[in-house]
Order: structure tokens, then C-alpha cells, then sequence
């Protein structure tokens, strides 16, 4: 079942008579994809989780509609949404056994929807057997480690078979090993089940790894939507291209003069454009050792990752104090001084406008 | 080296604790075994039960264990009950909260004479008066009742409403704060699971201020069965008379009355309340065992 936003806009009253209202989300229309798994992506305070928390009720509006499928449900109050959804912090009830907090959503069932217990147990066991923790049933929510208690609340907002499965920043409590085998494991759940699923996360490579789409946002705004890499591919502006990836894109001022794409003194690339100070940006992975290249770096260190390595070096038209170009790990920086220079590669160099930040579609060919 | 040195940490404590409360402990158990215990002279004729089979025949204390056992029933779980009410009432309201907050606790930092003052006020008839209370009553036709000298169900129930009153601002300062410690993300996990509000409120929010619940309880009943300055703050030092008693009170008395008094009674009395606590407290544990969830 596909979720479409229209219009959604939320805004919080200040806390004192002087402060204003906050807009966290401001006229957002999206459509998420019926069976996929989709990412809203950004910095913490973009207004992701304020989006989540309206599709699942917890949250009105102030504005704007949200459809189920075709069902207008801007209205409708929590429980009567159908959704499941799984919190940044669990939200377990400790007092309750595996089993019991699995059943809890089962038990509110009423009318004719209500289950025998016999029933509940194996629909819980079904949901156990999915995220795999079929023999902590017994446990409290105390005796299990943090991925254990993850997939319990996986299991909980499963077993009603809601329409939607909502997920708050499911991984940031786990550490960095945990986190990868997670979010495969969320991926592998919204497979076999086909649930439309919203992720939200602050980690693009947590979104970029397992969704079908992702939704870039700032300051309550979309700023990009697509698939992962379409969107790093081709980001519409600077904001995009700096929060997706890592290491990050290295961010120049740079200059079109004639032709020319200059960084510094040196014309690094051919651009047809007319003149002026543009913003440039260069992925790591756009740089290619080159004695002949025409962009030179002040080395400073290699850093060696086994696969490939990546160069840190400095540049005075540099936004940030360190470039970094990674490249693979036979490449044997030439350097001339303490400069080592490089050819770009065309794809992964992107122009931006200096005054909007917005993307600047370039020919490369006349 | 190092355990002598924490030995002689303890030894202050453990010399005021030895001298004034275990040792006066030891002592009340000896006496009330003593028989005939004269406190001028400090002899005795014997060693024996009596004082215990003294002190059970005695009409006025049947009367203060019934009047205790009484306050204990209806007090502790009425005043439990109605503090988790307020409690989450005050808890789910953001206007006034605060300003409310402080109202209800203040009786709590009133003086319980003071308060037993004000009771008398609203419920005491007088030949000029028939009290606040017996106006209200007229009301609806009813009354008046003379709640402190008159009818035994009446000056209970004045004991009682008045033991609720002053118990409940400390019952309702730990519980907000309890209820504040729940997070806030159970509720939302249960809203979106569709929780009826009765279900969240017995499934959730009880269980998990469960530990809190039980402290109030234990305290509650040990509390209740050392009444005394509330029933003489409404019924004045002559509870015997007033037929509104408490054990502590007859302990009291008991130590006091007709110049050297009967401590050996006093000590029997006493000894009896112990164990009636410790029974009292033990049930609770086992009871609680089950349905108390600490995390």
C-alpha cells in the first residue's frame, strides 16, 4: 500500500512568548512506494522524525493530507492506522516477557479481530521466527543485548501484519558491527514481507545500502528524492552532495573563464558555461593519480584501508582544511615537491551556483 | 589493617545505634516478660506471660488494635488508590500542573495539629455550630452527626478521611515522579499498537511504577499502625475515653498513666505491634513478589 503525503506541514508553537513557531515540516508532498523500502534522510532537526510520527498519528498535522492508499487517514488516531512501528530506543515494556511484549499488540485486538490465546502465541512465534529470536521468548527485555531487543521490537510491530512498518533511527543504538548485520537483516525482513516500509536515519550509508529510495531533507524541506544512487550520482545541489557519501565530497571555489574550469591558477577541466565563481565539488573517488594531471595537491598523508587507499592533502581553494582523494590501493602518488597531481574524472566532478548552491548542469562537449 | 580501619568508621554509628536503639529494644523484649515490673523500684515478681495475657483481655486495647486495624484497612489502600488517580491525573495535564502539584502538597508541610485544628472546624458540632460538614449535609437533608463525640462509625470516619488527607501529598510527590520516569516512548509504542487508554494504564503505567506502588504500600502500613498523633489531634490525649485509641496511643498511655505507669505492659503492647508489623510486612513481600517488576 503506497503512502502519499500532500502538503504536510507541521508547525510547533514556541516555547516563550517571544520565540516564534517552529516549522518543522514544511508542504511536503511525497508518494512512498507500495512494497518498498524507503529512506528519509538528514541531519538531526531536518524534521525526518516529525514526518514519521504524523504517518503513524503519534503526530497531527498542521496542515496537509495523508492518504493509505486511498484512504484519507490525516484524521484517524493511532490505533486505527495500522501501522507498526519501531522506536529509536525500543521502547520495550520491561515489565513483559519476549512473548509477552510480541503479543501485546495482538491482545488490543477487538471485536473480530479478536484472537484466541492459542492464536496470538503462534502469530508471535511466526514474528519471533522472522527476526530469528525464537528461543529468547521467555527472556526479559533486561537479558537481551541491544540487537536482541531490536529485533523484539521488530517482531512487535510485525505481528499485527500492519499495512506500514515505521522505523525511528532503528540502528543508532548499536555498535558499528551490530549496526551493518541490522539494517541487512531490516532489509531482508521487508523483502519476504513486502511491507512498504519508511526508515528514518541520519547515516546516509545506512540509507543508501538497503533502501529502494531515499528522501534527502533539510530544515523540514525535500531536497532530493530517488533512488541511492541516482541521487549521489547526480545530487541538485550542494547540500545533497555533501551529505551523501563518505569520506564527503571535497567542496572548491572555483571559476569558469572561457571555457575553462579553473581551481586556483590551474584549468582543471573543460566546462561550457559562461563566466563566473562557481562552487565545485569533487568526489574522492574522482580523482586519478596523474603526473600529467592538471589539478595539483599539497600531500600531506597516505592512509592505507587495504582495498584502496586515500591521499589527505590541502588546498587553499579548498573548503574544508583536508581534501581527500581515495584511490586504489596499487597507485603510487608521484610527488613533485610536496605537490602530487591528478586528472578528474568528469562524472564526479559536480558545479554549483556560488549564491544558491543549486546544481549547475554541465556539457562537457560543446 | 584495612577492616579494622572500617570497623572504626562504623564504631559511631554502630555505639549511638547499640546504646539508644538496639540495646532500649533488647530491654522491651526483657520487660515484657517481667511481671510486676515497679518502675520506682525497679523490682519484679517474676518471669512470665502474663503481661501478654494482661494486655490481650484488656478491654481498651482490643479496642486500640480494633481502631488500628481499622485505619490500617481503610487508609492505606483508599490513600494509595486516590494518589495514583491524582497522580496521573496531574501527570497527564499540562495547564496549571505545577501550581497544582504544589497545592496538593501542601498539607505535607503543614503541621499535623494544625491540620487536626481545621478538621475539627469542618466537622466538629458545637452548641453554636453543627460544623461545615453538618451544613453541607443539610444540604441534602441529612445529619447532623456529631463527628467527634458522637457515633463510633462517625469519629472513624472522620480519622480516616483526616489520615488520607495528610498521608497523601508525600504518596503523590514519589508517585509524579514515578509516572515522570516512564518513557515516554512506551506510550507512543503502545498508542500506535492501538492500547486502549484503560489497558495502557493496568499493562503499562501500573506495572512499571509497580516497585513504587509497593514502597507507598509497606510504608503505608507501617505508618498507619503507628497512628497516633492524628487521632490526638481530633480527639484531644484522652483517646480512651474518645473510645478512638490507637495501639501506639495505649503504649502510651500505658507508660505514663497513674503516676509510674505500667512499662512492663507498655513493653507487651509494644512487642505485639512488632510482630503484628512484621507479619504485616512479610505478607506484603510475598504478595508483591508476583506482581511488583523491578527492571
Amino acid at each position: 500500500m503506497k503512502i502519499v503525503l500532500e502538503n504536510l506541514t507541521k508547525r510547533f508553537p514556541g516555547r516563550g512568548k517571544k520565540d516564534k513557531t517552529v516549522t518543522a515540516v514544511d508542504k511536503f508532498n511525497f508518494e512512498f512506494k507500495s512494497g518498498k523500502l524507503t529512506g528519509l534522510l538528514g541531519p538531526s532537526g531536518c524534521g525526518k522524525s516529525t514526518v514519521l510520527n504524523m504517518i503513524s498519528g503519534l503526530l497531527s498535522p498542521t496542515e496537509g493530507k495523508i492518504y493509505f492508499g486511498d484512504e484519507d487517514v490525516t484524521d484517524l488516531s493511532p490505533e486505527l492506522r495500522g501501522v507498526g512501528m519501531v522506536f529509536q530506543s525500543y521502547a520495550l515494556y520491561p515489565h513483559l516477557t519476549v512473548l509477552g511484549n510480541i503479543i501485546f499488540p495482538l491482545q488490543n485486538l477487538k471485536g473480530k479481530d479478536k484472537m484466541s490465546k492459542d492464536e496470538m502465541i503462534a502469530e508471535a512465534e511466526k514474528a519471533a521466527k522472522l527476526v530469528q529470536i525464537e528461543g529468547l521468548l521467555s527472556r526479559k527485555p533486561s537479558e537481551l543485548s541491544g540487537g536482541q531487543m531490536q529485533r523484539v521490537a521488530i517482531a512487535r510491530a510485525l505481528v499485527k501484519k500492519p499495512k506500514v512498518l515505521l522505523l525511528d533511527e532503528p540502528l543508532s543504538n548499536l555498535d558499528a558491527r551490530l549496526r551493518l548485520q541490522t539494517r541487512e537483516e531490516i532489509r531482508r525482513i521487508q523483502k519476504e514481507t513486502g511491507i512498504t516500509t519508511v526508515f528514518v536515519t541520519h547515516d546516509q550509508e545506512e540509507a543508501m545500502s538497503i533502501c529502494d529510495e531515499i528522501v534527502v531533507m533539510k530544515d523540514g524541506f525535500i531536497n532530493q528524492t530517488g533512488m541511492p544512487q541516482e541521487v549521489y550520482d547526480s545530487p541538485e545541489n550542494l547540500f545533497v552532495a555533501k551529505f551523501l557519501g563518505t569520506p564527503p565530497v571535497n567542496v572548491f571555489s572555483g571559476m569558469v573563464k572561457a571555457g575553462k574550469l579553473y581551481i586556483g591558477d590551474e584549468a582543471v577541466t573543460d566546462v561550457y558555461l559562461k563566466d563566473g565563481d562557481v562552487s565545485v565539488g569533487i568526489r574522492p573517488e574522482g580523482f586519478e593519480a596523474d603526473i600529467n594531471g592538471a589539478f595539483s595537491l599539497k600531500l600531506h598523508s597516505v592512509e592505507v584501508m587495504g582495498r584502496d587507499k586515500s591521499f589527505v592533502m590541502s588546498h587553499e581553494k579548498a573548503e574544508s582544511e583536508a581534501v581527500r582523494a581515495i584511490v586504489p590501493s596499487e597507485s603510487v602518488p608521484r610527488t613533485d615537491g610536496d605537490k602530487v597531481r591528478f586528472s578528474l574524472k568528469k562524472e564526479k566532478v559536480f558545479v554549483f551556483s556560488k549564491e544558491t548552491g543549486e546544481r549547475i548542469k554541465v556539457s562537457y562537449e560543446a | 589493617m584495612k577492616l579494622n580501619k572500617a570497623w572504626l568508621y562504623l564504631l559511631p554509628a554502630i555505639l549511638f545505634l547499640g546504646v539508644f536503639m538496639v540495646y532500649p529494644l533488647i530491654d522491651v523484649f526483657v520487660y515484657s516478660f517481667e511481671e510486676g515490673y515497679n518502675s520506682a523500684s525497679g523490682t519484679f515478681f517474676g518471669i512470665g506471660g502474663y503481661n501478654y495475657s494482661y494486655v490481650l483481655r484488656d478491654p481498651y486495647f482490643l479496642q486500640a488494635l480494633k481502631n488500628t486495624f481499622l485505619l490500617v484497612i481503610i487508609t492505606v489502600p483508599l490513600s494509595t488508590a486516590i494518589a495514583i488517580l491524582i497522580s496521573v491525573g496531574l501527570n497527564s495535564i499540562n495547564a496549571l500542573r505545577n501550581f497544582l502539584r504544589s497545592l496538593y502538597f501542601l498539607p505535607y508541610v503543614t503541621n499535623t495539629l494544625a491540620v487536626g485544628l481545621v478538621f475539627m472546624i469542618l466537622f466538629k458540632k458545637t452548641p453554636y455550630s453543627d460544623g461545615l460538614i453538618n451544613l453541607l449535609l443539610g444540604i441534602f437533608n441529612a445529619g447532623p452527626v456529631d463527628f467527634i463525640e458522637g457515633p463510633y462509625w462517625a469519629k472513624m470516619m472522620v480519622l480516616c478521611i483526616y489520615t488520607i488527607w495528610v498521608v497523601m501529598p508525600f504518596k503523590i510527590l514519589i508517585l509524579t515522579s514515578a509516572l515522570a520516569s516512564v518513557p515516554e516512548s512506551c506510550y507512543n509504542a503502545a498508542r500506535v499498537d492501538g492500547t486502549g487508554k484503560w489497558r495502557i494504564f493496568t499493562k503499562i503505567t501500573l506495572p512499571m511504577i509497580s516497585p513504587t506502588v509497593f514502597y507507598l504500600v509497606i510504608t503505608g502500613f507501617i505508618g498507619a499502625f503507628k497512628c497516633y498523633s492524628d487521632a490526638v489531634a481530633l480527639f484531644g490525649t484522652n483517646l480512651n475515653a474518645a473510645g478512638m485509641n490507637t495501639i501506639v496511643g495505649y503504649i502510651y498511655d500505658m507508660l505514663y498513666s497513674d503516676g509510674g505507669g505500667y512499662p512492663s505492659y507498655a513493653s507487651a503492647a509494644a512487642i505485639i505491634l512488632f510482630v503484628i508489623v512484621l507479619t504485616v510486612t512479610v505478607i506484603n513481600l510475598l504478595v508483591s513478589k508476583k506482581h511488583v517488576h523491578y527492571n
